[in-house]
Order: C-alpha cells, then sequence, then structure tokens
C-alpha cells in the first residue's frame, strides 16, 4: 500500500462534463510523477474538446466540453497516451525554486512547539525543513497554495486543534508530513514555521503563481534584515524569483 | 460609460459572468453565475453576448440609480422589480431614462436574479473574466459585494431599441422542492449500497450554511464503507461530497479547487443552474442518469438557448 504502484489507473466519470483518472490513493511522489506526465501529454496532445486539466495529489481531472467530444472518445484516447508514457516522461524532474525563509519569531509562532514537541532545537528544526527538497503535488485550498512534501519524520507534526482564524500571507506551514505556504491570509490550522516575503498568487500575472505541479521547492532561510529587503525589491516589481530547470 | 450609482447594495450583489475558465490548476475557482441559465437569457433579452457580466442579486435586492439612459433585463428568482415605485415585469427589455430608480420587492420564489445592461457591465477582467470571486478578492467590483456609492460602469451600446421578451412557456418556475439528476461517482464505491440508496431515495433539507461556496444539507445519513476520507482530488461544481458525518455537501462555483472528502456523485450541468436558485430550508431531492442522458439533456438545452438568441435576434 505505501507506493500503489500496481494499482491499475481508473479512468471514472465526474459529472457530465470531466473525467478522473485516479492513480491511486496515497501521497506518493512517484503517483504524482505519473499524474504530471500524462497532465503534459495530454496537453501536447491538443484533443478537441478537452477544456482543462487539473493535477492533483494522485490524480488527473480532465474536463471537457461534451458537445465536442463524448466520454467514451476521451477515455480511448487518453488510454492511448498513457500507455505510451515512457519511464523519461515520469521521471523527468520539474523547475526548481528557492523560496527564502524568515524561520520563528513573529513570522513562525508555531517553531517553537515543533521543537519542543519532537525534542528539537529550534535551529535542528529549521535544518531539517531548509534542508531538503520537496515536490509540488498540487496547488488548491486557497489560490495559489502549494501542497508540499514530503517532510521529514523527526519534523511532522500534527495540525493545531483549533485552527486560526488568520495566518498572515507567506506563512509557512506543516501538517503532518506535508508543507504548504500561504498565498494569502486565509485561515488555517497548519503548524506555522516562518514567512516568505514572496508573492505566491497574483490573479493579474500569467500565470497567476509561480510554482506549478511537479516543481521543486527548496526553502533557504534568511534573516528579518533581508525579509525587509527583499519585500520591498518585490514591491517595486524589482525582484525576480530564482528558478532554474533542471 | 457610468450606467448606475447603487443606493443600496442589497444582500449580496455581485458582479458575475460565466465563469473563469482554465486556472482551477493554479487553485483557482471557476466562479461565475450560481444559475447560468437565467444569466444567459438575462444577456440574450438585451441582445448581449452570453457571457457579458450581469449583477447577481442575492435574496434582497439592491437600489440604483441611473446615470444614462439605457436598457436592461432582469431575470431568475420573482423578485417584482420596480422602476420608480411602479412594478415592472421580468424576463423582457426594460427601458430605463437618466435619475431613474430600480428597485426591488421580496424574493418569492428562488434565490438568485440577474440585472443584465445593455452592452454588459464593464470590470477589468481577472484571469479572462469578471466574475467576481469574493473569498480571493478578485473579479468584479475589487474583488467585493457591492456597496453603497459604487458606480456601475457599462460598455457603450450600439443602440438603445432592443425589445425581446422571453416566452410565458419557457419561464422557469422555481420551487422550494429541486429536482435534480447526478451521476454516481467518482468515489460512490467509497458507499455502501444502503449509502447509495439512502442518498437517492430521500429529501434533503438545504441548511443555513448555503452560500457560493456551497450547500451543507440535512437528512438521513448517508454510510461509507469503512473510511470516509481521501487523498485529495480535484473538485468542479455540482460534485457531492459526504465527509465521515454522513451529511452530504454539494459544491458551488466559488468553493474551493480540491478537497478530501469522497464523491459520492456530481449533478448534471444543466441541473447546477437550477442548485444555484435553492436557498436555506429548501428541498433537494436527487435521481441518477447515465452520462448519455445527460449529454442529451446538455444539448437539448444549448438547442433551447440558440432557438431564443436566434429568435430575438430576427425579431429585430
Amino acid at each position: 500500500m505505501k507506493t500503489g504502484q500496481h494499482t491499475p489507473t481508473r479512468y471514472l466519470p465526474f459529472g457530465d462534463n470531466a473525467l478522473l483518472i485516479e492513480f491511486g490513493d496515497v501521497i506518493s511522489s512517484e503517483i504524482n510523477r505519473k499524474v504530471i506526465a500524462l497532465d503534459e501529454a495530454i496537453a501536447k496532445a491538443e484533443i478537441q474538446g478537452i477544456e482543462e486539466l487539473v493535477p492533483t495529489y494522485r490524480s488527473l481531472l480532465v474536463r471537457y466540453d461534451a458537445l465536442k467530444v463524448s466520454y467514451e472518445q476521451l477515455v480511448f484516447r487518453i488510454k492511448n497516451i498513457e500507455t505510451k508514457l515512457n519511464k523519461l516522461s515520469i521521471e523527468k524532474a520539474g523547475r526548481k525554486i528557492i523560496i527564502p525563509v524568515v524561520y520563528g519569531g513573529e513570522y513562525g509562532p508555531d517553531l517553537s512547539h515543533v521543537a519542543q514537541y519532537h525534542r528539537l532545537t529550534e535551529e535542528q528544526v529549521v535544518e531539517l525543513h531548509s534542508g531538503r527538497e520537496y515536490r509540488v503535488y498540487m496547488l488548491g485550498f486557497v489560490a495559489g497554495f502549494p501542497y508540499l512534501g514530503e517532510v521529514a519524520e523527526q519534523i511532522s507534526t500534527p495540525r493545531l486543534e483549533t485552527p486560526r482564524l488568520k495566518v498572515p500571507a507567506g506563512s509557512i506551514g506543516i501538517a503532518e508530513k506535508q508543507t504548504g505556504i500561504y498565498p494569502c491570509e486565509a485561515p488555517g490550522g497548519w503548524r506555522i514555521m516562518g514567512r516568505t516575503p514572496l508573492r505566491l498568487f497574483n490573479p493579474l500575472q500569467q500565470p497567476p503563481s509561480p510554482l506549478k505541479p511537479g516543481d521543486t521547492v527548496k526553502f533557504e532561510p534568511i534573516s528579518e534584515k533581508e525579509f525587509k529587503i527583499t519585500e520591498e525589491a518585490i514591491i517595486k516589481g524589482a525582484y525576480t524569483p530564482i528558478s532554474k530547470e533542471q | 460609460m457610468k450606467v448606475f450609482r447603487v443606493l443600496k447594495p442589497g444582500f449580496f450583489t455581485t458582479v458575475q459572468d460565466l465563469g473563469r475558465y482554465g486556472y482551477l490548476r493554479y487553485g483557482v475557482p471557476i466562479s461565475g453565475a450560481m444559475d447560468m441559465f437565467s444569466l444567459i437569457v438575462a444577456n440574450l433579452l438585451v441582445e448581449n453576448n452570453p457571457n457579458d457580466a450581469c449583477l447577481e442579486i442575492t435574496l434582497i435586492g439592491p437600489e440604483l440609480q441611473a446615470l444614462t439612459k439605457t436598457q436592461i433585463a432582469i431575470t431568475g428568482g420573482a423578485i417584482s422589480p420596480k422602476i420608480n415605485g411602479q412594478n415592472v415585469p421580468m424576463w423582457q427589455t426594460l427601458n430605463i431614462q437618466e435619475g431613474d430608480i430600480i428597485s426591488f420587492g421580496k424574493m418569492e420564489s428562488g434565490c438568485r436574479a440577474y440585472l443584465s445592461i445593455r452592452g454588459g457591465i464593464n470590470t477589468p477582467l481577472v484571469l479572462g473574466s469578471r466574475s467576481t470571486f469574493v473569498r480571493g478578492g478578485f473579479g468584479g467590483m475589487n474583488g467585493r459585494q457591492l456597496k453603497t456609492g459604487d458606480i456601475i460602469e457599462g460598455f457603450d451600446s450600439p443602440s438603445l431599441k432592443v425589445e425581446h421578451k422571453m416566452p410565458e412557456m419557457l419561464v422557469p418556475q422555481f420551487t422550494n422542492h429541486i429536482k435534480v439528476h447526478v451521476i454516481m461517482g467518482p468515489q460512490a464505491d467509497m458507499f455502501t449500497e444502503k449509502g447509495i440508496n439512502t442518498l437517492l431515495s430521500n429529501w434533503y433539507k438545504v441548511t443555513l450554511e448555503a452560500d457560493r461556496m456551497g450547500y451543507r444539507l440535512e437528512g438521513p445519513l448517508i454510510e461509507h464503507k469503512a473510511k470516509a476520507d481521501i487523498v485529495s482530488d480535484a473538485l468542479l461544481p455540482g460534485a457531492i461530497q459526504v465527509p465521515k458525518n454522513g451529511k452530504p455537501i454539494i459544491i458551488m462555483r466559488d468553493a474551493q479547487t480540491t478537497g478530501g472528502y469522497p464523491k459520492i456523485a456530481v449533478t448534471i450541468t444543466t441541473d447546477v443552474s437550477l442548485l444555484g436558485q435553492a436557498k436555506p430550508s429548501d428541498i433537494v431531492e436527487f435521481s441518477k442518469i447515465t452520462v448519455k442522458s445527460a449529454c442529451e439533456k446538455l444539448r437539448e438545452h444549448y438547442k433551447l438557448l440558440n432557438n431564443l438568441s436566434e429568435m430575438f435576434i430576427r425579431s429585430r
């Protein structure tokens, strides 16, 4: 049950205008890689009638115009594409994006709790959280919110019992083995570790989010002073997020 | 062009069109009119494009003062519109003079009415749509509902001489008992046969927790086979998800784009508009249908709208 490797893909109707392709029901990078590979392959095939593809942790939603293509035709075409997915496209690495973070203090009010919970120092928690690369599994919850995984076992922490009514924009949280970034102020129960000055969602930009499913994120600890400098540069439009194709 | 000044905003009035498409993968919901059919007809009655932006009025109407001569149409839930205090009909073109005051009475049936302006409402396009997404704070009137003092801008229209009326027999009659068709799945296999029968053979009541994001329903509890959580996958308007407590939630237009509850069934496209007219304490009844029959209904629906559009244009 760990990887769901041998679970056959399921093609399921989602109402009269969408098809859901399920690859399993677990969080695993292996499953998510298949989702993203199929997402890209379908987009490339430019099938008439497909209006939108929505990759998630473990499934791909295909929204279509039922007057242009039938459910059966779509399943047939996509199954054909799925069988042709090769190892190369599944294992392809996405872009790598660096997210600067001020950890702890007013920026990360739950850092001390996470440290105490796991009998670690705050520095050790920061090291563990920023010491690895995370996969963007999907965007959801609120516009631009990336679900990232997976955090080290040593800092995996349950959500707050009572969610906060307001979590500031840019906050970086942990919920069990997931970590994520609040793109805007929102209610939330994730344990807040720190904050980034980067803007993770801007509806006036195309695309509206700098991250997309399949990307890799690395957190980089910065000082409060650097946070303020970066924040100012962003407001002036003089900051470009660091990203590179791998 | 300034068309209206908002004297009173009403309970919850927003700018909506047919929605924002292509951004679900970034977590941006589709938004748009809760009752797409009524919005499209409102536009056709003033010879707009079906996708032009209108006001979506919820339960209590606004009060608007015309700042120019214009033409409008009001469709959707029966809300007794008035011009300068005089009752005027819905589902037809109305002539408005500069200075006229438009107000509304009680919402007698349905939940949402649509007010179109000849030429369409002009707010900036955000990700390809003028629909207001209040929770995200963008689209429509600065990402929020109308407030007193707002000025509603419209596009210039070529003429103010259109005159159309929806044929009486085609005007929808909204009742407080809404019957919708659903396609089972995608996760119907997580429910017992008893659970599925419970959904399909009982009436569910819309609770007070009902807004543009979705409706929580009250009624016989729906039984899961075992677990009631899934690893999050995508959501679309009309999806019916059932959390562990067994009470169904219908996803509507401003809902989050992913969710971790299994979806027992999904409402067919044409019936999502009917749900858009549901208000708290209304009854919803579900019956199952195949994908193929749903497509037939969708085809008939578009044919009806096309016929209406052609009829209006021919009558010029």
